[in-house]
């Protein structure tokens, strides 16, 4: 049984994929000499090389780009991008070329390309540091977005993605780089493209990714308490959705309350309640809700931030409103 | 009239012929694009390349059948000259399944995998990042190619050319950076968008070693190519080209050119590469009347035929909408 | 209630001089109301309109209670109040659509099930609690001497009208009795294999195969589906079998399931649960304890081995069967151990005789030895 930090997990992951395929190489700010900004690729520089850990300029168009670029003519490259924050610099990179080259070019050419990024709020970071916009990767057909919520998904998802002969996005909660947990299942690349039922209930259904997965793991054992017992899904891929699992959990609770950490209005979990309206209608025994980031940019005072995320107690307080 | 540029003693008449035939290809081949665009068998945008065609004629052959080539959304030249066969191209622009991205793209987005045709981009500027990685990864790999990277002086401004030239220089990639400066960005003239004209400083800048050469001139377009091409395979980094040329059309079908005098266009009509190419040809004694209607005659026949291949060619079916969206 | 006097504690409502929806003005009359000395006119010291009466005339009332709601000039009518179950638009209701299935699937009428969601909206809970017996009504608390709890009440009223309708049946109706014993051995193990593949909560009774072969033995006696009515027998209009469902604290009824020949086993299951669960709960329907065509009561849990009922009026005949057991069985000039049930009919001789009836026995006998094609 091996237990290891969310941070490590990542980072022998990287290790593994830069020691087995000589096609791979890590590109991104900091990535190198600096360890990584999250300390992920601490170390990797002086395994494997300027060539191959290769510290970027403040330019994420361009080494987006060239990863789409290096990509096309046959390597496997694994972009680092700071934050997801940042990521806005290689949108269209992102979007007007790894999501649509293979669509417009009639098939001929594919993007293998892997970006990783940090994401979401907590820590005080303010406005440009915080958000959550994985909703708008998950919206861009040609493009494969995954949310590793556990350290044995952050060990077995990185190799899933570089198998895939198209973009895939990992988006690391930076809150969870320190999580500690087991990483031995499932000894191979992840099953991707598939969500997971974390914690087993039958009263309510909660719904969720990446950094909120704790949160409703924590409201589930103060609802326990009360004789509530949730279910919990862990999305794990937020494009393609999994909603064959969230809907067999519904048909068993009739609830479901979904947590996202990102803003409501046009969320990613927006997507999922009209999924269960659409598809699971006759579960229902009360409407979805959901519980999300607050309508404004992310504050920095300590309760405001608070306030503005999705927490236990709110996210408890919504399920007692579904069993009134 | 300006004075006859020096013929390099290479320059055979087989060769002079070809040249010249590939810039009456491109030629008749925008002529009738735009026919049919105005007929609305050519839908959504078109960019014309008349005028420029020495650009492409010259600069594409000099990048080796192995080597990379990035184009933008006026790509016809570089594609026909890069060797896509003008019936997939004429397709393409059809929207028909037998076009060389399969009627997905259109005219902005040609794409060949077998030729190393990289596209065909909308965004200005877009592209020269890709450029940049498909270089990395030859770099990485140590395989000998190049890449060959076009784009217009528009682009010079946008962000992505800056980090791509700072990038490509960092590592010492090789990218062969070729601006095609036809002075305007769509309805803008250069002056009233770049504060620094001067295109060499702004690759000093970089650190890239750069030279600017009439771009209507084919031979001299080629020359530089070739200049550009053996700087960037010598693994010293990348090289940039500026080629001083314009467009003799508007920016696009679209666009009522509004922005520059029939004067000016004149101007420059009066440097028609065709004309200046030919009128070399003939003073070397290479050239005959007959054989320039021999030219014609069979760059007609090829672009009929395409024509042709392209009315008939059948429709993507509507049930493969989400085919090639993802790999399986 | 004004304080007509220093010390008046209390007054009695005499009467309303207005009504609701009037205007009034100040000093206006707008009740008499008697104190310990007095009948007093009430005036009032608000204009407005008389919203709502909130004492009843001849109720005794503390000073101070408010008498009425009256709306000041000016101020805005009070928002309608939030509508209670079920919703805005006549014949609409407020159900969850998985509430709604499991009311389908329980044997439950959404009409008859109270809503605790938001509007009133009825979940699956609610469904689950009207299939529910109820827990027993806690005492009335009441001034003086306390009244009978509620269920007792009903209790003996039923045992009244049982004693009527049994003593009536036995006056008027010649009865005759008829039994039979029948080879259990194909549908006892028939039942088993069928409730492997089912779930506890799905599994078949024994009592479901008997009222489905006598739904389907009544289709070709229909003499015996009828009803004596003013000398005459009226063919039941389709076959609706009665169940006897003894009541906890006494008592018995026997609601029917309607068209009981054209359900499946497990409808048929379904519909006994239901009907049983809302006998209990006295939420039967009273269509439903009138249009049985014929009663079958089954009484094996209790252990007897035959049963010879009285015949509910206006039926015209009483099926029962007892407990299966266990005994000696001749077959093939072997004796063997063998599942038996006694079958009875107690009948109407005014409408039937004994060939007949005999028959109809047989009839029963000869479906239960194919259960598979009940």
């Amino acid at each position: 049984m091996t237990t290891m930090t969310y941070r490590e997990a990542v980072r022998e992951a990287i290790r593994e994929a830069l020691a087995s395929d000589k096609r791979v190489f890590l590109m991104g700010e900091d990535v190198g000499r600096y360890g990584g900004a999250f300390a992920v690729s601490h170390g990797l520089l002086e395994e494997f090389g300027p060539e191959r850990v290769r510290d970027a300029p403040l330019s994420e168009s361009a080494f987006v780009g060239a990863g789409i670029g290096a990509a096309l003519a046959g390597m496997r490259p694994i972009v680092e991008v700071m934050t997801i924050n940042f990521s806005l610099l290689a949108l269209d990179q992102i979007v007007n070329n790894a999501a649509t080259i293979r669509y417009m070019s009639g098939g001929q050419f594919g993007v293998p390309l892997v970006v990783r990024m940090a994401t979401g709020g907590g820590r005080q970071l303010a406005a440009q540091h915080a958000h959550s916009l994985e909703a708008w990767y998950a919206h861009v057909p040609g493009i494969k977005a995954l949310a590793p919520a556990t350290v044995a998904d952050a060990r077995w998802m990185l190799p899933a993605a570089l198998a895939d002969p198209d973009p895939v996005f990992l988006f690391e909660h930076a809150t969870l780089y320190p999580l500690e947990g087991e990483a031995d299942e499932p000894g191979g690349p992840a099953e991707l493209g598939r969500a997971a039922v974390r914690r087993q209930g039958s009263d309510v259904t909660l719904v969720t990714y990446g950094g909120a997965l704790g949160k409703c793991l924590d409201a589930a054992a103060r609802l326990a308490e009360e004789g509530v017992e949730a279910e919990v899904v862990d999305l794990r891929s937020l494009r393609p959705l999994d909603l064959d699992t969230v809907l067999a959990s519904v048909a068993r609770t009739h609830r479901a309350v979904l947590v996202d950490e990102g803003w409501r209005t046009v969320g990613l979990v927006a997507e999922v309640s009209a999924r269960i309206m659409e598809e699971g209608f006759d579960l229902l025994d009360w409407p979805v809700r959901r519980v999300c980031g607050a309508e404004a940019p992310m504050p920095y005072a300590k309760h405001l931030e608070e306030a503005a995320l999705p927490s236990p107690d709110s996210i408890v307080a919504a399920v007692r409103e579904t069993l009134a | 009239m300006s004075a006859a540029p020096a013929v390099s003693p290479a320059l055979d008449r087989e060769q002079g012929l070809a040249l010249l035939r590939e810039l009456l290809l491109i030629r008749r081949f925008e002529e009738k694009a735009a026919e049919l665009y105005s007929l609305g068998k050519i839908r959504g945008f078109l960019h014309l390349y008349i005028g420029e065609e020495a650009v492409a004629t010259g600069a594409v052959p000099a990048l080796g059948p192995e080597d990379a080539l990035v184009a933008t959304y006026r790509d016809h030249g570089h594609a026909l000259a890069r060797g896509l066969p003008a019936a997939s191209l004429m397709a393409e622009m059809y929207g028909k399944a037998t076009g060389c991205s399969r009627g997905r793209g259109g005219s902005m987005h040609f794409f060949d995998a077998e030729r190393r045709f990289y596209g065909g981009y909308a965004i200005v500027g877009g592209g020269l990042p890709i450029a940049v990685g498909l270089a990395l990864a030859d770099k990485l790999t140590g395989r000998d190619r190049i890449t060959g990277c076009f784009f217009g002086e528009g682009a010079v401004v946008e962000g992505e050319f800056h980090e791509s030239m700072n990038l490509a220089a960092l590592w010492r990639l090789p990218v062969l950076f070729l601006c095609e400066n036809n002075l305007y960005a769509m309805g803008t003239a250069v002056e009233r968008s770049q504060a620094q004209l001067d295109l060499s400083l702004r690759a000093q800048g970089y650190g890239v070693p750069s030279e600017s050469v009439d771009g209507m001139d084919v031979l001299a377009v080629r020359e530089a190519a070739r200049r550009g091409v053996e700087a960037v395979r010598g693994g010293g980094g990348p090289y940039l080209v500026e080629f001083r040329t314009y467009r003799f059309r508007a920016h696009s079908m679209a666009d009522p050119d509004l922005y520059r005098t029939k004067e000016e266009i004149e101007e420059w009509q009066k440097r028609d590469p065709i004309r200046l190419f030919a009128a070399v040809l003939r003073e070397q004694g290479l050239l005959e009347d007959a054989e320039v209607e021999e030219l014609e005659r069979s760059v007609a026949e090829e672009i009929d035929a395409a024509v042709a291949e392209a009315e008939a060619a059948p429709w993507e079916p509507v049930g493969d909408l989400l085919k090639d969206v993802y790999a399986a | 209630m004004p304080a007509l006097g220093a010390d008046m504690s209390a007054g009695t409502l005499i009467e309303w001089q207005k009504q609701p929806g009037d205007s009034v003005q100040r000093g206006d009359i707008i009740a008499v109301v008697h104190t310990d000395k007095a009948d007093v006119e009430v005036e009032t010291f608000t204009a407005g309109v008389l919203e709502e009466l909130l004492v009843e005339p001849g109720t005794k009332v503390p000073v101070g209670t408010p008498l009425a709601l009256i709306r000041e000039a000016g101020a805005p009518a009070p928002a309608a109040p939030a509508p209670s179950a079920p919703a805005a638009a006549p014949g609409r209701l407020l159900i969850s659509p998985s509430a709604r299935h499991l009311a389908e699937e329980l044997g439950v009428d959404p009409g008859t099930v109270r809503g605790t969601g938001p509007g009133g909206r009825i979940q699956r809970k609610d469904v689950e609690a009207a299939a529910r017996p109820p827990t027993p009504a806690p005492a009335r608390a009441a001034p003086g001497p306390p009244a009978a709890p509620p269920a007792e009440e009903r209790g003996a009223a039923m045992r009244r009208a049982i004693a009527a309708a049994m003593a009536r049946s036995k006056r008027e109706i010649p009865h005759f009795y008829l039994g039979t014993t029948v080879d259990m051995s194909n549908a006892v193990r028939w039942l088993a294999e069928e409730n492997l593949r089912r779930d506890v909560p799905d599994r078949l009774l024994h009592g479901v195969l008997f009222v489905k072969t006598v739904a389907l033995a009544l289709r070709e006696f229909p003499e015996v589906n009828a009803t004596w009515r003013d000398e005459e027998v009226v063919p039941g209009g389709g076959v609706h079998v009665g169940i006897a469902v003894s009541l906890r604290g006494g008592g018995l009824v026997a609601p029917a399931i309607h068209d009981t020949d054209t359900l499946t086993l497990d409808e048929l299951m379904r519909a006994f649960r239901d009907l049983t669960s809302r006998a209990r709960a006295g939420s039967l329907r009273s269509s439903e304890l009138s249009d049985p065509t014929i009663t079958v009561t089954s009484i094996g849990e209790r252990g007897v081995e035959s049963m010879y009922g009285v015949i509910f009026p206006p039926q015209v005949a009483i099926v029962g069967f007892g407990k299966v057991v266990e005994r000696p069985w001749i077959s093939e000039g072997q004796i063997l151990p063998c599942p038996v049930v006694t079958a009875t009919v107690s009948a109407d001789h005014r409408v039937t005789d004994g060939h007949r009836a005999g028959l109809f026995l047989a009839a029963i006998d000869r479906l239960l030895q194919a259960p598979e094609e009940l």
